[in-house]
C-alpha cells in the first residue's frame, strides 16, 4: 500500500512549521509518530498535500513534572518513554497504568500521547486517562499559545478543535491536590488490538477522602466518554463497597456501546462495569492499608 | 511486480520534489532519491536490496518489518523513509558477518526458533533491543517484548526459548 503524493518538509523552528501550515491552507498534516497517521495515509483516508515532519524540532520531546507536580508531556514524547518513565507510578498511577497498555512495544517507541489526543480515535487510551485527569492540551500558532480542556479538545471520532495552522505542542496534567490514585484497565482480543473497552479512574485523596475523581472511557462509544456523573458520585466521601457499586452503575450506564465482533454491548457494558469496580476497590484497599 | 521504488526511478514524482537521504544501514552510509511517500521498507527492500526485512500486514500490526531505528525497533512499513534520513537503521542483516551468527540467530537455530521464517528478522530485532537493555530477560519479559511481533507458525514457545537461549550466551561471552 502505497499514500498518495505529498510534498514532504522537516522544519526545524516551530514557527517555520507554523508558516508551512499556514502555506498549505487546511491541506496540510502534522507528522509526529506517525503511528496513526501513516496507516491512514497508505489506506488513503487521508490524502494531504503537504506533511510537515516534526521530529527534528528542538524542546518536544519532555516529559516533565514541575515543582508544584504539574506533569507536561511534549508532542514527541514516546508511549515507551513514559513506559519507562521511573517516577510516573507514584505520581499519576493512571497514566502509569495506561502507558503500557498502548498499542504494542514496537508501536509505543514511536507513537505519542499528544499524538493520541489530536488523532481522537474512540478507541485512543490516551483521550480516556487525560479526560479522567481532567488535563488539556497546549496549542500553538501564529498567534501565540492556547490551551484547550481536553473535553474541549476532543470533539468527535478523529476531530479536534485545532485550527489548521496550529501544533498541539504539549499536553498538561494538573497538580493532584492530595494523593493521586486510580488506574486504567483495557480489554483486548491480543496486544495492539483497538480495545472491546477501556476505563481510566482517577482519584484524588485527602486521607480517606475523595476530593476530586474522573472516570472516561475507551472504545465504548462514539468518541471518548466523561463518566462525569459517576465521577461526581464519589467526590466528596469516602470510597466504599457501596459508593463503588455506584459509580461502577452510572458509568456503565454513560457508556455507548455497540455489538460487533468484539462483542455485545451488553458484554462491554458489563466490563466497563467490572473495570470501574476493579480499579475503586484496589485503590480503596491501598488506602486502608496505608491508614 | 515493480515496487513503488522502481515507478519513482522510471518516473519522477511530478511536482513533488525527490528527497536525497543519508541513512546509516547496518553501519554503512547509504544515499537514496526517495520520493516522500516512499515507506522505509520499501527502500530497504527495493532500493538496498535487504531483502531480509519482510512486509507481511502492510498494517502495523504483524511487526515482520521491525528494524532498529537509532538502536529502537519500529514497524519499517509505518516509517517514511525520509524520516530516516540522518538516523541509523539496522536490519537483520547486520546483526552479524555473512560468515557467522548473532548469538540471537544461534538461539533461534537451536532451539528450533523458527518454522516458516516470515516473521524471524522481526522477532530477532525485536530481541535485540530487548537484550541491550536487558540482559537477563525473565520468560514474562521476552513475550512482553515480542508482544508487537506475530507468528502463525510456532506458537511462541520456541521462540521464547531461542531469545532466552541468546540471553545466556550473550552473558557467557560477556563474563569470558
Amino acid at each position: 500500500m502505497y499514500p498518495s503524493r505529498f510534498r514532504y518538509e522537516s522544519p526545524r523552528s516551530i514557527n517555520e512549521a507554523i508558516a508551512l501550515l499556514q502555506e498549505g491552507g487546511g491541506e496540510a498534516k502534522v507528522l509526529a509518530g506517525g503511528q496513526s497517521l501513516v496507516p491512514l495515509l497508505k489506506l488513503r483516508f487521508a490524502a494531504p498535500e503537504l506533511l510537515v515532519d516534526i521530529n527534528g524540532l528542538p524542546g518536544l520531546d519532555h516529559h516533565t513534572v514541575d515543582p508544584d507536580g504539574t506533569i507536561r508531556i511534549g508532542a514527541l514524547c514516546r508511549h515507551a518513554d513514559l513506559e519507562r518513565w521511573a517516577v510516573l507510578p507514584a505520581r499519576q498511577p493512571t497514566m502509569a497504568a495506561a502507558a503500557p497498555l498502548v498499542a504494542d512495544p514496537i508501536v509505543r517507541n514511536r507513537g505519542t500521547l499528544v499524538g493520541s489526543l489530536c488523532h481522537a480515535d474512540p478507541q485512543g487510551d490516551w483521550a480516556s486517562v487525560v479526560t479522567a485527569l481532567g488535563g488539556h492540551v497546549v496549542a500553538q500558532g501564529a498567534n501565540g499559545r492556547r490551551s484547550i480542556p481536553v473535553t474541549q479538545f476532543v470533539t468527535g471520532p478523529f476531530q479536534n478543535t485545532l485550527g489548521y495552522d496550529e501544533i498541539a505542542v504539549e499536553a498538561v496534567i494538573p497538580a493532584p491536590k492530595g494523593q493521586a490514585a486510580g488506574g486504567y484497565l483495557k480489554l483486548e482480543r491480543r496486544v495492539g488490538d483497538f480495545a472491546t473497552a477501556g476505563v481510566a479512574v482517577a482519584v484524588e485523596l485527602s486521607g480517606a477522602v475523595v476530593t476530586r475523581a474522573g472516570i472516561a472511557l475507551t472504545g465504548v462509544g462514539g468518541s471518548t466518554i466523561d463518566a462525569g456523573d459517576a465521577a461526581q458520585s464519589l467526590a466528596g466521601g469516602q470510597l466504599t463497597g457501596d459508593s463503588i457499586d455506584n459509580a461502577a452503575d452510572l458509568a456503565a450506564r454513560a457508556a455507548q456501546p455497540r455489538t460487533d465482533h468484539r462483542g455485545s454491548a451488553e458484554y462491554k457494558r458489563q466490563i466497563v462495569r467490572t473495570f470501574v469496580v476493579r480499579i475503586l476497590t484496589g485503590v480503596k484497599e491501598s488506602t486502608e492499608r496505608a491508614a | 511486480m515493480t515496487g513503488l521504488y522502481e515507478e519513482i526511478r522510471e518516473q519522477p514524482a511530478g511536482d513533488v520534489p525527490v528527497r536525497r537521504v543519508t541513512i546509516t544501514v547496518n553501519g554503512a552510509k547509504r544515499t537514496a532519491d526517495v520520493e516522500p511517500r516512499l515507506l522505509l521498507a520499501h527502500l530497504l527492500r527495493q532500493g538496498f536490496k535487504l531483502t531480509g526485512t519482510h512486509t507481511g500486514c502492510d498494517t502495523t500490526n504483524c511487526g515482520a518489518c521491525t528494524v532498529l531505528f537509532d538502536g529502537r525497533p519500529i514497524k519499517s512499513c509505518t516509517m517514511l523513509a525520509v524520516q530516516a534520513d540522518g538516523h541509523e537503521v539496522t536490519t537483520v542483516e547486520g546483526l552479524a558477518g555473512t560468515s557467522e551468527l548473532h548469538p540471537i540467530q544461534e538461539g533461534f537455530k537451536d532451539e528450533h526458533g523458527l518454522q516458516c521464517g516470515f516473521c524471524t528478522p522481526g522477532m530477532m530485532l525485536a530481541a535485540k533491543a530487548l537484550l541491550d537493555s536487558n540482559p537477563d530477560p525473565s520468560e514474562d519479559e521476552v513475550r512482553w517484548a515480542l508482544s508487537g511481533n506475530l507468528c502463525r507458525c510456532t506458537g511462541y514457545q520456541n521462540i521464547v526459548k531461542s531469545v532466552l537461549w541468546a540471553a545466556k550466551k550473550l552473558q557467557s561471552q560477556s563474563t569470558s
